[in-house]
Formats: C-alpha cells, sequence, structure tokens
C-alpha cells in the first residue's frame, strides 16, 4: 500500500515555480508522491541521472512508473489525463481554452524571462543591479495582460468559481512576482484578489515554496 | 480550403493571421493537415492592425492568431492547437500514447517557452544596447542552440520520419519559427 501511494515521483526544487504549479495539481487530485529535490543553485540539474531523465535540465519531472514526464504543461495535461479526479479542465471548449490561454502567458511570456538562466545572465553579462529590475518589467507586463484577458471572466478564482489550469499556473508567479521581485500588486486588482483566494486554500499553501523538504527554512 | 479573397469560405472557422507570424504559421498548418477549411482574416502587424478596435474586441492583448469559431474565440496558438485537437479530432496531432503525447507537449513548450520567448525582438533589443551588438545574434544562437541540443537528445530514441514517430504530430507545428 505504501510503496502504491508513493509510485509517482517528483523531481522538485523547492522556489521553481514550474514545480510549484505541479506540486498543487497533485495535491488538489489527492496524489501522494516521493519529493525528490534537485537544487539548481549547486547544479544537480547538470547531473548525468538527471539529464537521461530532462536532457533540458528543467524541473519538473514526473516519474509514473515507467512514464517520465517533464514541463509542467506536459505534466499537467498527462495527470489531468491518467487522474481525472477533481477535474482542472472545464468541459466547456471556451473556457478551457481560456485557462490553456492564461498558463500560456504565464509559462512562455513571464516565467522564461525571469528563470535562473536568464537572470545568471543578466547578472554576468549586464550587471548584478539589473537582474530584478528586468524580472520585475516583463512579470508586470504579463500581469497587465492577465488582467485585461480574465477581467470579464473571473469569478471566485480566474476563471470562474471553481480552481481551475489557469490559478494553477497563476499563483505561482504571483507568489514568485510578490516575494523575489518586488512586483507592485497594487496596479492588478483581479490578481491580487486571486492571490488572496489562493492563500486560503491547503493545496495551495502545502505547495507552496518555503514549505518544501528543500526549502532552507525547512 | 483557405480564400484570401472571399471566394469559396467556411461560413464558420475564420482565422486571423500574419503571413510572417511563426505562431499563425502554427494554427494555418494544424487547419491544413485536418482538411478544415476556413476563412483567412489578415491583420498587418506591420501597420499595427491588431490595435484596431475590432481586433481588440477580439484578443484584448493584441496578439495573433485569433480563431473564431461560430461563438467561440480562442487566442494563443497554443490554446488554438489544444481547441482544434479536441473539437475536430480528426487527423489527430496528439498520439493515443501516454509517453508519446507528454513528448509532444514537451517539445512543443521548449519551443514555445524556452526558444521562442528569448529571442523576440523586444529581448534582442536589450542584449545589443545593454551588452553590445554582437551580442544579440549570440545570445540568440546560445538559447536556440540549446533548446535544440537538448531536442536532438529528447528525440534521438523516439524519432521515425517525423519527431516523435511516422506521424506529423504537434511538434513539427511548433518547429518551423526555428528552422
Amino acid at each position: 500500500m505504501a510503496h502504491e501511494e508513493k509510485k509517482l515521483k517528483l523531481y522538485s526544487y523547492w522556489r521553481s515555480s514550474c514545480s510549484f504549479r505541479i506540486r498543487i495539481a497533485l495535491n488538489l487530485k489527492g496524489l501522494k508522491y516521493q519529493y525528490i529535490p534537485v537544487n539548481l543553485l549547486k547544479g544537480e540539474q547538470f547531473s548525468p541521472e538527471f539529464q537521461k531523465l530532462n536532457p533540458i535540465g528543467y524541473v519538473p519531472v514526473l516519474v509514473d512508473g515507467e512514464i517520465i514526464v517533464s514541463d509542467s504543461f506536459a505534466i499537467f495535461m498527462y495527470l489531468e489525463e491518467k487522474y481525472p479526479q477533481h477535474p482542472l479542465l472545464p468541459s466547456d471548449l471556451q473556457k478551457k481554452a481560456l485557462n490553456f490561454q492564461a498558463a500560456n502567458i504565464v509559462c512562455s511570456s513571464i516565467q522564461p524571462l525571469q528563470n535562473l538562466a536568464v537572470l545568471k545572465y543578466i547578472e554576468e553579462k549586464v550587471s548584478p543591479d539589473d537582474k530584478i529590475p528586468w524580472a520585475k518589467l516583463h512579470i508586470e507586463k504579463g500581469f497587465e495582460a492577465l488582467e485585461k484577458l480574465l477581467k470579464d471572466h473571473a469569478g471566485r478564482y480566474a476563471t470562474g468559481d471553481e480552481v481551475f489550469m489557469a490559478d494553477l499556473f497563476l499563483a505561482p508567479q504571483i507568489h514568485a512576482g510578490i516575494k523575489r521581485f518586488n512586483v507592485d500588486m497594487a496596479k492588478f486588482p483581479l490578481l491580487s484578489r486571486l492571490n488572496e483566494a489562493y492563500n486560503e486554500l491547503p493545496q495551495f499553501q502545502n505547495a507552496m515554496p518555503e514549505n518544501q523538504p528543500d526549502s532552507p527554512s525547512a | 480550403m483557405a480564400a484570401k479573397d472571399g471566394g469559396e469560405v467556411s461560413s464558420k472557422l475564420v482565422l486571423y493571421s500574419y503571413w510572417q507570424s511563426s505562431c499563425s504559421w502554427r494554427v494555418r498548418f494544424a487547419l491544413n493537415l485536418k482538411g478544415i477549411s476556413y476563412e483567412y482574416k489578415a491583420v498587418n502587424l506591420a501597420k499595427g492592425e491588431q490595435f484596431s478596435p475590432e481586433f481588440e474586441k477580439l484578443n484584448p492583448l493584441h496578439f495573433v492568431p485569433v480563431l473564431v469559431d461560430g461563438g467561440v474565440i480562442v487566442s494563443d496558438s497554443y490554446a488554438i492547437l489544444m481547441y482544434l485537437e479536441e473539437k475536430y479530432p480528426q487527423r489527430t496531432l496528439l498520439p493515443t500514447d501516454a509517453q508519446r503525447k507528454a513528448l509532444n507537449l514537451q517539445v512543443a513548450s521548449i519551443i514555445s517557452s524556452s526558444i521562442q520567448p528569448l529571442h523576440m525582438l523586444s529581448i534582442l533589443k536589450y542584449t545589443e544596447e545593454k551588452v553590445g551588438p554582437q551580442e544579440r545574434l549570440l545570445f540568440a544562437q546560445t538559447n536556440i542552440e540549446k533548446g535544440f541540443l537538448a531536442l536532438e537528445k529528447l528525440l534521438k530514441d523516439f524519432a521515425g520520419k517525423y519527431a516523435t514517430g511516422e506521424v506529423v504530430c504537434m511538434v513539427l507545428l511548433e518547429f518551423h519559427l526555428c528552422s
């Protein structure tokens, strides 16, 4: 029974917002998993073992028996199909598309521009002082887009009154924006309200960076 | 098939597209593979047509492509592809095998999240201004190569005639922008 419960393994880094998305999904679906930390600051993503799992060296990676899935979007879709309890996509096609669109704004237009590799590049090639302003600029640009996109559709959560994919992608990005990049949330009333709603949910709280086994405060 | 001048058009599907937009190209490719007729509506990005009040109503983010399917409006190429795959399941673009399906999505993500955003014009301009003119190309090349190297490794055990087997899948739709 214990073996069955821990069949799922998640390679994750405490602070990785992409990993955070999947931790929320696993929690919402009631899926137990073994947490395997990959310390990105120490370069553990470049180890031969990890490279075998994911040649691009990113977390998260999900291992489910024989199946290895990398990339949070792909992992999300895999979980949604394999473990349909607590669906994380609405059945209505328009609303579903909206969720994909919101998730993609985060994972293509915001997060890649503030991830570790890019920040390192700016630190080395431009200046350490430029890191935060750079990240803040791109996050705020993305947040402006999300405010516009969601304003006629949001309910208690991003696309209505239930938690769906958009929320899983939004919550970690908002968290990172606030905790690490000095984003002025006063400019984003909808996202601020959503963030408060997320903070009330135990499945989101348990998935937060500071609550992970590899968090420095753990 | 597509009609530029209002010839034989579908009354249902409309694609707002720009000829040079790689994101629009992905969707055109998908529509063609699935044999779906559509009306092509050009949005001239160079002339700023994406900021017109009419287009703003369709997509307040001012991006192409936008698909209009009867009462449903879908923006963002990834979202459009997923919508088409579900609504028009003929000629599937995602394998049924879970591992291969995941691989397609991962490769699509690598291109749309890890490669393409890093060679957007605004980013390249930044590297040019802050680091130097030679940096622009170097930065773009480095990120594209990093992504391609990863893709080579990822796909080498799966590739058949096309990226993940014998059938053109979603991943191919994403490759164009970098080739």
